[in-house]
C-alpha cells in the first residue's frame, strides 16, 4: 500500500509556526521522520495561510525536497495554488485534490494532463456530501470517467470515498468498505485512497479505531492511505495485514521487521 | 429519587423511553412546565455538555441524550405559551459559504436547543446574505458560524462584514468554531466568541447574552 504522511499540515499549530518562521530544520525533521517510518509520499498543506497559501506551500515543497528524497502530495482545494506548488516540485507529485466541482475540475485538468502525476479524486456528488456508498461510487465513477476522457491513466487516479465518523453514523465505516469494494469492481485499474482518522472523530482511543479501520480497508482493496506513519502500531498493522493478504513474498518483510526489533519484545 | 432526578438521569443515559415516561407522569401530575424544562431537561443537557467538554462523554452519548431531550420536548412544546419559548435567546447557525461539513455544526445546534435556545439552522454552504436575512427575520441574538476547512475560514469575516453592512452587527453577537478555527482567529476577524466544542458553545452563548 502507498503511505502518505499527513503531518506537514498547517492546521497543526506547531507546523504553522514553523512555516511562519520559515524554520526549515523543524519542517525537514518532521518530513524525514515520516519518510524513515515508511511514508512513500509526504503530504504538504498550507491552507491556513489563505493569501499566502501558494507562497508558503512552495516554500514547504522546496524545503522538504532539498533534504528528503520523497515525492510530495500537494494538498489544496485551490487549482492556482496547486499549479504554483507543482512548479516548485521535482519528480512526480500527487495532486490532492480534484472533485466534480466545475471550477476545480476545469482549473486542475490542464495541470494534471500536462505532466505525469497522481491525483486524489473526491467521491463528492455535486449536490453535497455523499450519504450512501452508492452516492460515493456514482460520483467517483463520473469523476474518474471525466479524468480518463481527458487522458489521465486509471492508475494515476486515487478515488477518495470520504470517510465520515462512526460516532455520528454507526454505518459510516461500512459505507466506506462497500464503496472500496464497488469501486474496485466497477472501475478496474483505478486506485483508492482514504484519510483514515476522520472515522474516529468524537470517540476516545482514536488511534486504536484508526488502526482497526486500516486493516478493514486494506481487506477491501484500499491502495493508499493518508495517515500518521510515525504511529508505530499503525504501521505494524499495515505490515502484518499485507503479509496476511499475500502481498509479502515469503513473509520476508514481516520476518525482517521482527528481527530488526521493530515489534518490541511483547507478543 | 425525585421525579426531577429521574428525568435528569434518563436524559443523561440517553434513554428516551424512560425520559418520556417520567416527563409524562410529571405533566399528568400537574408539574410545573418551566421546572420540568429548566431543572430537568436543560440541567441534564448542561451535565452532558460538561461531561463532553471534559472527555467523559463522547459524541454517540451526546446524540442519544439530545434525542431523549427532544422526545420530551415533543410532549412539552405544544403546552408552552408563545412567550415561554423565546426567553433564552435566538440563534442563527450555519456552516459558512463553500463548506459542506455539517457534523460539528449539528452538534452545536443540538446542544444549543438542549439549553433552551431557539435555533434556526441554515444548513451548510450558507452565503453571508442568508445569515443576514435570517438574523433580521427572527431578530436573532447570536449568529453562530462553523467552518471545517482552513480554505473556507475567510467566509467568516465575509459574513461578519455582511452583517455590518446590513446594520445588523450591533444587535447580534457572533460566535465561531470548527477544527481549524482558533481563539486568535476569532479576535482577528472581530467575532465576539470562539468555542472549541459543542459543550462549551452553550457556555459561550450564555456568557454572550449576559447569563451564567
Amino acid at each position: 500500500m502507498i503511505v502518505i504522511g499527513e503531518k506537514l499540515n498547517t492546521s497543526n499549530r506547531r507546523i504553522a509556526r514553523a512555516v511562519v518562521e520559515r524554520d526549515g530544520d523543524f519542517i525537514t525533521a518532521v518530513a524525514r521522520k515520516q519518510a524513515e517510518a515508511g511514508a512513500d509520499y509526504i503530504d504538504v498543506n498550507a491552507g491556513t495561510f489563505m493569501e499566502e497559501e501558494a507562497q508558503s506551500l512552495c516554500w514547504l515543497v522546496r524545503t522538504v525536497q532539498a533534504e528528503v528524497d520523497r515525492p510530495l502530495c500537494l494538498d489544496s482545494p485551490d487549482p492556482l495554488v496547486l499549479a504554483r506548488a507543482a512548479e516548485c516540485h521535482r519528480g512526480e507529485a500527487m495532486i490532492n485534490s480534484i472533485s466534480l466541482d466545475a471550477e476545480r475540475l476545469q482549473g486542475l485538468l490542464p495541470l494534471i494532463t500536462s505532466q505525469p502525476c497522481g491525483v486524489v479524486a473526491l467521491c463528492m456528488p455535486t449536490s453535497g456530501l455523499p450519504a450512501s456508498a452508492g452516492d460515493r461510487v456514482e460520483a467517483g465513477a463520473e469523476l474518474a470517467g471525466r479524468l480518463m476522457d481527458a487522458g489521465v491513466a486509471p492508475e494515476k487516479i486515487y478515488l477518495d470515498p470520504l470517510v465520515q465518523p462512526v460516532s455520528v453514523d454507526a454505518q459510516a465505516g461500512v459505507k466506506i468498505l462497500e464503496s472500496l469494494e464497488e469501486i474496485r469492481r466497477r472501475l478496474p485499474g483505478v486506485r483508492t485512497i482514504c484519510g483514515l482518522s476522520n472515522v474516529s472523530f468524537g470517540l476516545p482511543r482514536r488511534r486504536l479505531l484508526n488502526r482497526s479501520f486500516l486493516a478493514l480497508c486494506l481487506s477491501r482493496g484500499l491502495d493508499a492511505a493518508i495517515l500518521d506513519p510515525t504511529d508505530e502500531r499503525l504501521m505494524d498493522i499495515l505490515l502484518s495485514t499485507e503479509t496476511l493478504m499475500g502481498r509479502d513474498e515469503n513473509c520476508q518483510s514481516f520476518i525482517d521487521a521482527h528481527l530488526s526489533g521493530r515489534f518490541g519484545t511483547e507478543e | 429519587m425525585t421525579d426531577l432526578e429521574e428525568l435528569r438521569a434518563a436524559v443523561l443515559q440517553g434513554d428516551a423511553d424512560a425520559a418520556v415516561s417520567v416527563a409524562r407522569n410529571m405533566l399528568d401530575a400537574g408539574g410545573d412546565l418551566a421546572k420540568i424544562v429548566n431543572r430537568g431537561l436543560i440541567a441534564a443537557m448542561d451535565e452532558v455538555g460538561e461531561r463532553y467538554s471534559r472527555g467523559l462523554f463522547f459524541v454517540p452519548q451526546m446524540l442519544r441524550s439530545a434525542k431523549a431531550m427532544q422526545a420530551c420536548m415533543g410532549l412539552i412544546q405544544p403546552l408552552l405559551k408563545g412567550d415561554e419559548t423565546s426567553s433564552r435567546g435566538k440563534v442563527v447557525i450555519g456552516t459558512v459559504k463553500g463548506d459542506l461539513h455539517d457534523i460539528g455544526k449539528n452538534l452545536v445546534a443540538m446542544m444549543m436547543e438542549g439549553a433552551g435556545f431557539l435555533v434556526a439552522d441554515l444548513g451548510v454552504d450558507v452565503p453571508p446574505d442568508r445569515f443576514v436575512l435570517k438574523s433580521q427575520e427572527i431578530q436573532a441574538d447570536i449568529v453562530a458560524l462553523s467552518a471545517l476547512l482552513s480554505t473556507t475560514m475567510p467566509s467568516m469575516p465575509e459574513t461578519i462584514r455582511a452583517l455590518e453592512e446590513a446594520g445588523v452587527r450591533g444587535r447580534v453577537k457572533v460566535m465561531i468554531g470548527g477544527a481549524p478555527v482558533t481563539e486568535a482567529f476569532a479576535k482577528k476577524i472581530g467575532a465576539d466568541s470562539y468555542a472549541p466544542d459543542a459543550g462549551s458553545a452553550v457556555q459561550r452563548a450564555r456568557e454572550l447574552l449576559g447569563g451564567s
